[in-house]
């Protein structure tokens, strides 16, 4: 086949969704975690590429929806984002400042900007310690209110996520996953932060109550001006909640641009198999769509293959795509904030063949 | 106690309005657990029976008129310079050799066991609290330096030091309660050091440190908490061994000194007389044994009482015995909660 022609951008970023109100801007960031070797001085012998050289932006008031298999990067590119753990290069800013790899006392005013939301609503509440003073915990670190004035505050928030507020001197055990997970809102509203960063919040809860944290997190998103970087594995949610999507694969960005373009002409071949395998609601449309049953496992991100990540497993794989890194670019006919990392994107009603040549393994 | 046993409480509570909204917290539940522990609750009377004892012993010795250094050589000594068998001229449990009211200063000797035990367990507890959050928490060369400081005192050998000490500044109940602490503190450290480094990978740590909470916060606000269960079950069961090991080293002339009396020093003087005076060496032997005894069985209760999984042991234990088997528990033994502080016992 032809190679398209492509609108090379130098910026090409994700997720620039046409706006100029810039809040997180993240640049070529990069992170490795050293992996030590045994014995008695253990040195680094090899290094876990978690993200590699990943940029986007995240607009005022919009919601960036970052998906891709297990392992592929998200949660450690969230991480790098909130400044819980230290990048290995590039930078992070934040409304025109670089928040990248700054010291905890410096870090300080831009935690109140930033908070997260967690996967696990047993694992991210403190079993021994009070819903109250869980939620009051932003108060007391940055020292904004104490006594009644906190406490006051802290009912305030539980009413705001749908908790009764009478609650406050119970224990997490004694509240449901949904219940839970809106305790975890609450935490992280407290400070009106402008970003929340969510961690898959919805993935380990009853699709019934998945909808009712949706819709809280669009409420609170419509009353506070919140943007959301919203981390999920399940497609239809992220459709449902974002404006821009960013479908990664082994720590880069296969993808990203507008919710619409990207769901309805998806460019990169990991998307279109990534789309034919999420459920479908209606079962004719379900039985009418051609599967991509990918071959073999995500390939260690300790020794990614060369070249394009994703040419072990792609069904389009040619030679190149394993010398050769696709930049992320505009492809023909897409707009101009819908950018693929692909030599040889598909094309509007191209059936993709099984995937996985086992020639084309490079290990 | 269960999850579902808890959800349903929190709906008991959730259906009769007007009624205080209180969490049911870990220790109202583990206190509950305790009280139907006969066991354990039997070991509370025995120990608070004793505790009576220490304090109310000047009370005791101004009744009976024998104070505890007072000596009775007319009533207290027998003709043959022999101390005189329980019961005999108001001794209710005797004398010893010198004429000294040996139940008067078991009672004195009370106070001084529970005093070393409480005073040193304390120092211990908050030393190796700390010492096991720091080293546990900050990782890397801190722990790589502190982790070693606990094995090497894990490792000292505990008579030579306490020996020395005694030497170097002469022997006294400070130096005592000195050298208890030093070899208590490590056993906890190592525990809470564990326990740390699991506790600090939880998503709630990381959730705190997303709030901004420095380390010091998180490590006494978010971690203490999780560890006070097994920090307590530590504590209790390190007093009877220290109250052991404070008699030790008052056996072998490195503690308290005659005329004050402790259990240690008066089992020390009992050496040369127990063939003649049965009492002089069974009576303060019986106590230390029963107050060792009492602090370990409600040690277990309290680590039974906050381990939920004991109850099921409990209940396969109740079927075993109505069956009249003997298999093994289902759940095995419990191993949330670590055996207590390596600490030397030895026999007295």
């Amino acid at each position: 086949m032809s190679e398209p022609e492509t609108l090379p951008r130098a910026d090409a970023r994700a997720g620039l969704d046409g706006t100029d109100d810039v809040l997180v801007r993240v640049d070529n960031l990069v992170k490795y975690f050293p992996v030590r070797g045994g014995g008695l001085i253990s040195r680094t012998v090899a290094h876990v590429q978690a993200v590699d050289g990943v940029s986007l932006t995240i607009g005022r008031g919009q919601t960036i929806g970052l998906v891709g298999e297990t392992g592929c990067g998200k949660s450690t590119l969230a991480r790098c984002i909130a400044g819980l753990i230290p990048v290995t290069s590039g930078t992070v800013t934040f409304e025109g400042d670089n928040i990248t790899n700054l010291s905890r006392r410096r870090m300080q005013p831009y935690r109140r900007e930033i908070q997260m939301i967690f996967q696990d609503p047993y694992g991210s509440l403190n079993p021994r310690r009070r819903v109250g003073s869980i939620i009051g915990d932003p108060f007391a670190v940055h020292k904004t209110a104490s006594g009644n004035e906190r406490k006051r505050a802290v009912q305030e928030l539980m009413e705001r996520v749908g908790l009764n507020p009478e609650h406050f001197n119970r224990y997490p055990a004694e509240f449901s996953g949904g219940q839970r997970q809106r305790i975890g809102v609450a935490r992280a509203l407290a400070l009106r932060p402008k970003l929340i960063i969510c961690d898959e919040p919805v993935s380990a809860l009853d699709v019934s109550i998945q909808a009712q944290v949706l819709n809280l997190l669009a409420d609170l998103q419509q009353d506070f001006g919140l943007s959301y970087l919203f981390i999920a594995h399940d497609l239809e949610v992220v459709r449902h909640v974002s404006n821009s999507v960013i479908v990664m694969y082994l720590g880069r960005i296969a993808e990203a641009g507008p919710r619409d373009p990207v769901y309805d002409a998806p460019r990169h071949p990991y998307t279109n198999a990534l789309l034919s395998a999420a459920p479908a609601a209606d079962p004719d449309a379900a039985a009418a769509r051609q599967r991509i049953i990918l071959s073999g496992d995500v390939p260690s991100p300790i020794n990614p293959p060369s070249g394009c990540r994703f040419h072990p497993r792609c069904p389009k794989a040619q030679d190149l795509c394993g010398q050769e890194i696709p930049p992320l670019e505009v492809k023909a006919g897409d707009p101009a904030t819908h950018v693929t990392s692909c030599h040889f994107p598909v094309q509007e009603g191209e059936v993709l063949a099984r995937a996985g040549r086992a020639g084309r393994q490079e290990r | 106690m269960s999850i579902s046993e808890l959800e349903f409480q929190a709906k008991t509570v959730e259906d009769t309005p007007g009624q205080a909204i209180e969490g049911r917290s870990q220790w109202w539940l583990t206190w509950r657990r305790l009280r139907k522990d006969k066991m354990a609750v039997a070991a509370m009377i025995v120990i608070v029976l004793i505790a009576l004892c220490a304090i109310l012993a000047p009370v005791f010795a101004a009744v009976t008129g024998h104070g505890p250094a007072q000596v009775f050589p007319n009533t207290g000594v027998s003709a043959s310079g022999l101390p005189v068998g329980p019961g005999t001229n108001g001794f209710i449990l005797g004398t010893d050799e010198l004429g000294h009211d040996l139940l008067v200063r078991i009672m004195y000797g009370a106070q001084i066991s529970l005093f070393v035990g409480v005073v040193t367990t304390l120092i211990a507890t908050v030393a190796g609290v700390s010492m096991g959050l720091i080293t546990g928490y900050f990782g890397g060369w801190v722990d790589a330096v502190l982790a070693r400081v606990i094995d090497s005192v894990l490792a000292f050998p505990y008579i030579v030091l306490a020996l020395s000490l005694a030497v170097v500044f002469g022997p006294s109940l400070p130096i005592v309660i000195a050298v208890i602490s030093f070899f208590s503190w490590a056993g906890i450290a190592r525990v809470v050091r564990g326990q740390t480094l699991s506790l600090k990978e939880k998503e709630y740590i990381e959730a705190a440190r997303s709030l901004g909470s420095g380390p010091w916060r998180i490590m006494f606000i978010d971690i203490l908490p999780n560890l006070l269960a097994p920090v307590l079950v530590l504590a209790t069961l390190s007093i009877p061994a220290a109250i052991v090991f404070e008699a030790t080293l008052d056996f072998l002339g490195l503690g308290v000194q005659p005329p004050a009396a402790s259990w240690g020093n008066i089992l020390a003087g009992a050496q040369s007389y127990y063939q003649e005076a049965w009492w002089y060496l069974v009576f303060p032997a019986l106590a230390l044994v029963i107050t060792t005894v009492a602090f370990n069985l409600l040690g277990d209760g309290v680590r039974d009482a906050m381990d939920p999984r004991t109850e099921r042991i409990f209940a396969a234990g109740r079927k075993r015995k109505r069956k009249g088997t003997s298999a093994p528990p289902a759940g095995g033994p419990s191993t949330q909660y670590p055996d207590p502080p390596r600490q030397p016992s030895p026999g007295v």
